[in-house]
């Protein structure tokens, strides 16, 4: 046996820490994960400015990314999993190196691969995506625990004060299943529409 | 003795020029030889947004998001890239998301390196299997068109789009100095 179980798990609900995050939300742009990140956002309810991931897996940093240089006077939110970012984790490096102040990725981290079966995954076994953000010359990193920290994380994100990742530690509970369009078109074209950009 | 006839203008800056007139935002890259110039140009024109990526798959999710936004991106990369890129390319035809993509050909003429012919050859099934329509420039005379046509293909009809630029365009890479 040589796995690593060092990681604590944390004690966060969920949709309880997406709510108060995306709460008063101005103008903010939000790209979500594949999986539990995208039923989330859906939860905390549906919004033209919400691009759902239903696939693509290890890219919302990026599409954030592309977002954020396309807008720089509005915040982008890119909200996904532990998974995802980790099989994105290259992009960490991209951001980087390109630094928008608008881009905050905030990672709900549950130490598993929830979708699949609750499979741990690497942040359960000592991969730190926080320290990854700060060796990626990240702008500003923050470990969110407590409910409490999402208005300061919320008011953050707003201000576009540098590219930003927060690693949320979630309890390792399943929500209810919330599920938001997967007509891929329709989300395009609806958050184009949002921002006042035409349609084909 | 009469003068040297004037140089054909360079397909690369005649490349970047309708980048510019097509209103070219973004531009991001695995770098390659056979980009360089174009690289360099997109990095010093203050209305492109010029970035590396750590693997051209980041490049299709970032085309998609820059879309969003309302920029119109193009994504360089080597004909080895394209095998990182298969899975994000469903991103592209779930959405129907425009992308032009500029690929240089390795491993298909005067290649040294055998590491290169694999993916090489594999390049035009590989995008035309997801999805992708290919175009393959041989003379570069036709480049410049071939990209626009790219660019209108692209942003104006929601098509994913590959030119692949061949690699006896691009010329043997040198291996001795």
């Amino acid at each position: 046996m040589n796995t690593r179980t060092s990681s604590p798990v944390g004690t966060l609900d969920r949709r309880a820490f997406v709510t108060a995050l995306l709460a008063d939300r101005r103008d903010l742009l939000v790209v979500s994960g594949l999986g539990s990140a995208t039923y989330d956002l859906a939860a905390a309810g549906d919004h033209d400015r919400n691009f759902y991931l239903w696939g693509a897996m290890g890219g919302a940093a990026m599409i954030g990314l592309g977002l954020a240089l396309a807008r720089p006077d509005t915040p982008v939110l890119v909200l996904t999993g532990d998974g995802e970012q980790l099989m994105g984790l290259g992009a960490l490096a991209t951001v980087g190196a390109r630094a928008p102040k608008n881009l905050s990725i905030v990672v709900l981290d549950n130490r598993l691969y929830g979708e699949t079966g609750m499979q741990a995954s690497h942040t359960g076994r000592g991969v730190d995506l926080v320290a990854v953000a700060d060796g990626c010359a990240f702008g500003w990193t923050m470990r969110v625990d407590s409910l409490e920290q999402a208005g300061p994380l919320r008011e953050r994100l707003h201000r576009r004060e540098g590219s930003g990742l927060a690693s949320v530690l979630i309890a390792q509970t399943e929500a209810a299943r919330v599920l938001p369009s997967r007509d891929g078109v329709e989300n395009k074209n609806r958050f184009r529409r949002a921002l006042a950009l035409p349609t084909i | 003795m009469s003068a040297a006839p004037p140089a054909a203008p360079d397909w690369r800056d005649q490349v970047f020029e309708t980048f510019k007139r097509n209103s070219v935002r973004q531009v991001c890259y695995v770098p390659d030889a056979g980009h360089s110039r174009l690289i360099a140009l997109a990095h010093a024109d203050p209305e492109i947004d010029a970035y590396p990526l750590t693997t051209e798959e980041e490049g299709i999710a970032a085309s998609c998001g820059a879309w969003l936004g309302g920029h119109r991106s193009v994504l360089l990369m080597q004909s080895s890239g394209v095998g990182n890129c298969i899975n994000m390319l469903s991103l592209i035809e779930n959405c129907r998301f425009p992308m032009l993509t500029l690929i240089t050909m390795r491993g298909e003429w005067g290649e040294f390196n055998p590491w290169q012919v694999p993916m090489g050859r594999s390049v035009a099934a590989s995008m035309s299997l997801m999805g992708v329509s290919v175009r393959r420039v041989d003379d570069p005379a036709r480049m410049a068109d071939e990209v626009q046509a790219g660019l209108d293909d692209a942003f104006t009809a929601d098509q994913a789009v590959a030119i692949l630029i061949s690699q006896r365009m691009l010329g043997r890479k040198q291996w001795t100095r």
